[in-house]
This record gives C-alpha cells, sequence and structure tokens, in this order.
C-alpha cells in the first residue's frame, strides 16, 4: 500500500517538474526569439533553473523511493 | 499480472518472515542455482551497484578486499579467495574468515561462531531483505553489504567495514590517472609552444576548459574567480569523465558518478569551499538579513536560510546521483525486455522481438545519457560555482 502511494507521489512529483521545466523551456525560447544575440546567457541560466527545479523533483523522487524501503 | 496474485505473494512474505525458524530450514533446498524467472529489479540493481569483482566484458576480475571487523581486526586478502567463477554473477564458492562473495559482494556471516578459515560454499539463497549462504545444506544468515550510502540499495553500517579497493574505486582511481596524465601533457604542451596554436588533444580541450572559465568561473566568481578556477575544473572534469566512463558498456560497467557515496564526497568538497570562504555579508544574510523585520527574521528568514547551507549540498548530492542512476535504470530496463519477451530465455522468437523493441530504445536512451553526462557535470559545476560566488560577494 505505501508503495502505491508512494508511487503517486513519485508521479506527482514529475509532473511538477514537467510544468516547471517546461515553463521555463517555452520562456526562454521565447526569450531567443526575441533576442537571438542573447543566446549564451539564455542558455546557461536555462540550465542553471531547470536544475534547480528538478532538485525539488528529485528530493521528492528519492524520498518516495525510500519510503516503501525503510517502512 | 493480477494484483490479487501479487497480494498473494506479499502476504506470503509476511507469513513467512513471522516464522523464520520454520522458512530458513527449507530455504537451501532449492538453492545452489539462481531462480529461473528473470527478475529485472534485482538485476538491474545488481548491475548498477558497486561490487568487490571487476567486470570486463562477460568475465569477473578479483580486487583486493580491506575488510575490518570491531571484533575480528582486519582482514586483507584478494577476492579470489572466495572461488567465484570467471564468469557469471560473481557468487563465491568458498567462505573466508566468516565472509562470503554473494553477487559480488563481500557479505559476512551472522553466526559468530562461525569457524574461520575455507568452507565450500553450496550456493545463495534470497527470501525478502535477507540472504543465506547454504553451506553443506544448512543456511547461515548473511548481513547486508557494508554501505555508507544509507543503504539505499540494501545494506547499510553493519558489523563490519568494507574499505575495499572496490570495482567503483579502481574505476575511480583509473579515471583519476588518465586525467592527470592528460592534462600534464596538455600543459606541458602549451608551455613548449607558446604562442602556437593547439594541436592535437590541446584543442580539443581548449573549447572545454574556456567554456567553464568563461561562462561559470568569470561571471559567478566576480574578481576571486582564478581563486576557485581549480577547484571548479577538476569537479567539471572528474565529473564529466566518470560520467561517461560510466557508459561505457562491457568494460568496468561501473556507476561511480551514481553511487551517493561519491557524489556526497563532492557535494561536501562544495560545501566546505563555500562556507569557509563566506564573508561576513554572506553570514549576515544567512543569520539576520538586512531590511527585513526582525520577527519576520526570527520566525522565517533565519530558519529557511539556515537549513538552505545544507539543502543546498544536499540537492547537488542528490541531482547527480538521481540523473545517472536513472538513466543507467532505464538503460537496464530496456535490456531486461529481451529477457521478459524472451520468458526468461525460453523462447528465441520472443527474445527477437525483445532485442528488436529494446535495441533502438536503449540506443536512444544511451544517446540521452550521453547528453546527461555533459549537463549533469556542467550544472554541478555552475552550482558549485553560483554558491561559492554568492557566499564570496562584496557588499553593493
Amino acid at each position: 500500500m505505501i508503495g502505491s502511494i508512494a508511487a503517486i507521489g513519485m508521479g506527482l512529483a514529475v509532473i511538477g517538474a514537467g510544468i516547471g521545466i517546461g515553463q521555463i523551456g517555452a520562456k526562454a525560447m521565447e526569450a531567443i526569439a526575441r533576442q537571438p544575440e542573447a543566446v549564451g546567457d539564455i542558455r546557461a541560466n536555462m540550465i542553471l533553473m531547470a536544475a534547480l527545479v528538478e532538485g525539488a523533483a528529485l528530493i521528492a523522487i528519492i524520498v518516495s523511493y525510500i519510503l516503501p524501503i525503510s517502512a | 499480472m493480477s494484483s490479487s496474485a501479487q497480494q498473494e505473494h506479499v502476504d506470503d512474505e509476511d507469513h513467512n518472515a513471522q516464522h523464520e525458524s520454520v522458512a530458513h530450514d527449507d530455504v537451501c533446498g532449492h538453492a545452489g542455482h539462481h531462480s529461473e524467472t528473470f527478475e529485472p529489479a534485482p538485476t538491474a540493481f545488481h548491475h548498477i551497484s558497486d561490487l568487490n569483482v571487476y567486470n570486463i566484458g562477460p568475465w569477473n576480475f578479483a580486487l583486493p578486499c580491506i575488510l575490518y571487523a570491531p571484533d575480528r581486526g582486519w582482514d586483507i586478502f584478494m577476492s579470489s579467495k572466495f572461488g567465484f567463477d570467471r564468469r557469471g554473477h560473481g557468487d563465491g564458492h568458498k567462505t573466508y574468515n566468516g565472509y562470503v562473495l554473494d553477487g559480488g559482494v563481500v557479505k559476512r556471516i551472522v553466526d559468530d561462531h562461525f569457524p574461520m578459515g575455507v568452507q565450500e560454499v553450496g550456493g545463495f539463497a534470497h527470501e525478502g531483505d535477507l540472504s543465506f549462504a547454504c553451506i553443506d545444506g544448512t543456511p547461515h544468515e548473511l548481513e547486508a553489504k557494508s554501505t555508507m550510502d544509507g543503504g539505499l540499495f540494501g545494506g547499510g553500517v553493519t558489523s563490519f567495514y568494507d574499505f575495499s579497493l572496490t570495482k567503483n574505486v579502481i574505476s575511480m582511481l583509473l579515471v583519476g590517472v588518465f586525467l592527470l596524465w592528460m592534462f600534464i601533457g596538455i600543459a606541458r604542451a602549451y608551455r613548449a609552444r607558446q604562442g602556437m596554436a593547439p594541436r592535437g588533444v590541446q584543442s580539443f580541450m581548449e573549447p572545454m576548459f574556456l567554456f567553464i572559465q568563461d561562462e561559470v568561473a568569470k561571471p559567478f566568481l566576480g574578481k576571486h574567480w582564478e581563486r576557485f578556477q581549480p577547484f571548479l575544473m577538476a569537479l567539471f572534469f572528474f565529473i564529466l569523465a566518470l560520467n561517461l566512463f560510466g557508459q561505457v558498456p562491457f568494460f568496468g560497467g561501473s556507476n561511480v558518478t551514481g553511487n551517493l557515496a561519491v557524489t556526497m564526497a563532492l557535494a561536501l568538497f562544495a560545501f566546505v569551499i563555500t562556507n569557509i570562504n563566506g564573508n561576513k555579508h554572506y553570514w549576515e544574510h544567512v543569520f539576520w538579513m538586512p531590511g527585513v523585520p526582525a520577527a519576520v527574521k526570527a520566525v522565517i528568514i533565519t530558519p529557511v536560510e539556515f537549513l538552505g547551507l545544507f539543502i543546498k549540498p544536499f540537492t547537488l548530492m542528490l541531482r547527480l546521483f538521481a540523473n545517472i542512476t536513472a538513466g543507467h535504470i532505464v538503460v537496464l530496463s530496456f535490456v531486461g525486455l529481451i529477457f521478459i519477451f524472451g520468458n526468461s530465455g525460453q523462447s528465441i522468437g520472443g527474445a527477437s522481438l525483445g532485442a528488436v523493441v529494446s535495441v533502438p530504445l536503449t540506443m536512444f536512451m544511451m544517446a540521452i545519457e550521453l547528453l546527461v553526462a555533459f549537463i549533469q557535470a556542467f550544472v554541478f559545476t555552475i552550482l558549485t560555482a553560483s554558491y561559492i560566488g554568492a557566499a564570496t560577494e562584496e557588499h553593493h
């Protein structure tokens, strides 16, 4: 039972990260289209922001991974 | 797969756990050979975990084991003492001083009065979380493997400590020596060919080096960039090289950057270097953020900022570990499709169909992993640089 709930938790975390990274990607594309000369800066910051969003999601995934093992 | 059957299986396991003494007697009845059906999850975890044997192609090679048990002292020997098969999963056929090699991993027999020296092992049996070595038909319970990663892949802190030169350690040393050799060679070439265009491996590494210098070190560290440049470069190339080395199939198959202990050590370096270089503005912003009402500071900002000190390296550790491990598990799952479709080796047609499905998916995943290897090395470096940058920034 805990395993199933943890699996749902993992899915929710991935949905959250998907929305977040999707937003970052969309806005970065938009920004590059507006200002193609700033593509280098935008790309570096895009990856940085995506990594930060991903970090929060990964904590959720790891917690839901460990929970069924330790519980 | 019907859920009721699965439920029954789980109930069965609980039942066995309650009547352990009864279950243990017959555990060796079907031991000595691995279970016939292919189990994807344990197989995947076996292939990403650290082992006491080195794998090149299908062959296993012995590595030094350095074991310490507080009640017994040091044991230093080669893992060939366990008499493992040259090919296969690395199950040892002998005990050595109460240690056994189960699936390539050193484990200790729980029994304190187990005789020292060498004994024949009939095989290994697994039941739930417990492992047993079958010696003369009697099962002997084994301790979990000794790990420092909190037992995420089984194991944990045990009655013995494993300081062995394991597969991951050997891979890390190989990569370290390779990087040293390559960069010393490049540095020599720069000195010898001053003012001339880079040549050979120089022209391959120079753009990567300059990229980290110009995109990471200089913008994030401001005027301190030269002080932290060596650390950032070491971090980037070490992680990148290990990520790429972990991608090489059939050689080692070591999952070094996907090992929590390794990423923990890297994150610890980032944590220590960030905080010992923090200036007074940094600590002021952590403990007493200027320009915020005192009540808000005491209740919200300071606790959150203080926790943030630890959460930052913690996410650094998890991000690298999870990205690399997830990639490897997906690849192994796709390869596992062949065995699932092939009904554990009974149906050649199914296995061929599985291979047709699995090979393009695996290739696709390997390509993604190649990208991830670069991105994660870059992300680790850029985040470390931004933390150090925030700690050393001058007042403005």
